[in-house]
């Protein structure tokens, strides 16, 4: 995903001068066609996430459109009252973008887990927030973000991640995709676990069982009419690599919002951090976030729908 | 207006917004009556009739809780009518107790401290790598200074010789809680910045000559980034408010603030 994303800002930059890229000081053997490209729009900011936010808002007061970028939480986490203050509430194009979001730095240990920065951000004034399930997301993320004034968040995997849209996808922000149809039930993704969405599918589908796969790259806003055609669908189950406040908690809140009637389940990370190393497929099997606990959830609810 | 007379404007004016909205910060806001009166009389270039005039010199006051006092100089340069400073902090007014860009002439927003500087940063960097002259001004406490940000903003403008930077520090030694030396001692100030690469002009905050000439901008050939480091005292121009901490948060009693008004109103 990240070079999806730095392939596709270095391509949009060369036509739009407004684009700035900062980083903090991370990036090595990412970043260097934007810095060789537009060294005038380029800034290593240094180990310095507060102050390469509070410039992003600077520079981006002037016309700009700035994306910073960093690892895993330390462009949100760290810089989040220059992100509420500075970018979100004067309503500036700043685009945060964090590669490793999840467990993707798995082994790095908790400092590197982005499991609540999707919680953090989608609660913001303004805030866009965008979690791409592969590549061909990204790409048309990265596009629509240049393209729409105002804050967002882009949180991305790493790299070498399957491509699971087999053609360009129909991306819109704010709109959710539908990977695979089905009628029974529905099974809602965001960012790069979507692969483990589709295997839970193709699991259901060998007991008989047609889910839907909506990929929701948007988390905020949310589409509201997607998920409220879920929950007339039937049970609904939702699948991310974060815990508490992210997918789940925002796909809650809109049913709630619209007044719908829905039965669902979260298959999320736990509020214990994860004290041990292991690759990001180990971890998240520790954590219970696979497809086979969406299976075991959409059996759940289906069955007892029955009762 | 002379800057003298816009000072005792503006200070008396803080007196009577504070007073009239029981509001805390009446000390920070006259600690920079001086700074404030002689930047809005010839050194930053601006249209008062024209807020967001793109060749506008910049101004973040990231001491953002005295926002009367930075209120009052823009309604007295013409921004809005002073008439409109009567709606300090009441419901639904946009005069928040601290700055907010929904006033004209308010370039940011702040409040939560070590804002500014970074903003500031960013903004020179942006107008420097183009082709404006502008200079931006970011006005800050000393207190404030114990945010880290602002020590990585300062890091970043020495490094990267922002010379159309200028930081000012109110530095008039009383933060929340008590000195500056007591709390978190940031002497020798004036070493610290020189050492992160800055030109350093240390002043007496209430010496209008002496402000004027510390905050023009750098000789040709000096492109590092400017801080003035202005001496100032807490509560100045009212004798009873002068170095005392609890003006950081009392408002005045209706004879306090006569007494205060009658003796910022005498100064020549």
């Amino acid at each position: 995903m990240r070079t999806a994303f730095i392939e596709t800002l270095v391509e949009l930059a060369a036509s739009d001068r407004r684009i700035w890229l900062l980083t903090g000081d991370l990036g090595y053997s990412v970043l260097e066609p934007f810095a060789a490209a537009y060294p005038d729009r380029y800034l290593n900011a240094g180990v310095s996430e507060q102050n390469m936010t509070g410039m992003a808002a600077g520079i981006a007061s002037t016309g700009a459109i700035v994306f910073t970028y960093s690892i895993a939480n330390f462009p949100v986490a760290r810089a989040l009252e220059q992100i509420r203050n500075d970018v979100c509430y004067p309503n500036l194009s700043v685009k945060i973008v964090a590669v490793g979001g999840g467990v993707a730095y798995g082994a790095q240990g908790y400092s590197h887990h982005a499991v609540e920065d999707l919680a953090f951000t989608r609660v913001l004034p303004n805030m866009t927030v965008v979690a791409p399930g592969d590549p061909a997301e990204t790409r048309a993320a990265t596009r629509a973000l240049a393209a729409t004034p105002g804050p967002a968040y882009l949180r991305l995997g790493k790299a070498g991640e399957a491509l699971v849209h087999t053609s360009t996808p129909d991306f819109a922000l704010g709109r959710a995709l539908c990977v695979r149809q089905g009628e029974d039930c529905t099974i809602i993704s965001t960012g790069g676990v979507l692969a483990e969405a589709i295997r839970a599918q193709q699991l259901l589908a060998s007991e008989g069982v047609e889910a839907c796969v909506l990929s929701m790259p948007t988390v905020q806003p949310v589409d509201r009419e997607a998920l409220a055609a879920a929950a007339r669908r039937g049970p609904i189950v939702t699948i991310e690599e974060h815990g508490e406040g992210g997918l789940a908690s925002v796909v809650g809140d809109a049913l709630i919002d619209v007044g719908a009637a829905f039965r669902m389940k979260a298959i999320r990370f736990s509020r214990t951090p994860l004290s041990c190393a292991g690759s990001q497929l180990w971890l998240r099997k520790q954590a219970g976030v696979t497809a086979e606990a969406v299976v075991d959830a959409v059996r759940m609810m289906l069955t007892s729908a029955h009762c | 207006m002379t800057s003298s007379a816009l000072a005792r404007a503006i200070r008396a004016d803080a007196l009577r917004m504070t007073a009239a909205a029981h509001a805390s910060h009446v000390g920070s806001c006259l600690s920079i009556a001086d700074i404030l009166a002689v930047l809005y009389t010839g050194v930053l270039r601006v249209r008062p009739e024209v807020p967001t005039w793109p060749e506008r010199d910049r101004l973040i006051v990231s001491k953002g809780h005295a926002a009367a006092i930075v209120y009052a100089v823009l309604a007295r340069v013409g921004f809005f009518p002073v008439d409109d400073l009567a709606s300090y902090t009441a419901d639904g007014s946009a005069f928040t107790g601290h700055v907010s860009h929904r006033v004209p002439g308010v370039e940011w927003s702040t409040g939560s401290l070590g804002h500014g500087l970074p903003v500031g940063a960013g903004i020179a960097l942006a107008l420097q790598r183009g082709t404006a002259e502008q200079r931006t001004v970011v006005l800050l406490s000393d207190g404030e200074l114990d945010e880290g940000s602002n020590w990585e903003a300062i890091l970043f403008a020495g490094h990267h010789r922002l010379r159309n930077l200028l930081a000012i520090v109110d530095a008039n030694g009383i933060q929340s809680f008590g000195s500056v030396s007591e709390v978190l001692e940031l002497e020798p100030l004036p070493d610290k910045f020189r050492s992160f690469g800055w030109s350093v002009r240390e002043v007496n905050g209430h010496d209008h000559a002496a402000l004027r000439q510390a905050l023009a901008p750098a000789p040709d050939g000096d492109d590092r980034p400017i801080v003035v480091l202005a001496r100032t005292v807490k509560g100045a121009g009212v004798s009873f408010m002068e170095n005392e901490l609890r003006w950081h948060y009392r408002s005045t009693s209706e004879p306090e603030l006569i007494a205060a008004l009658a003796e910022v109103e005498m100064v020549p």
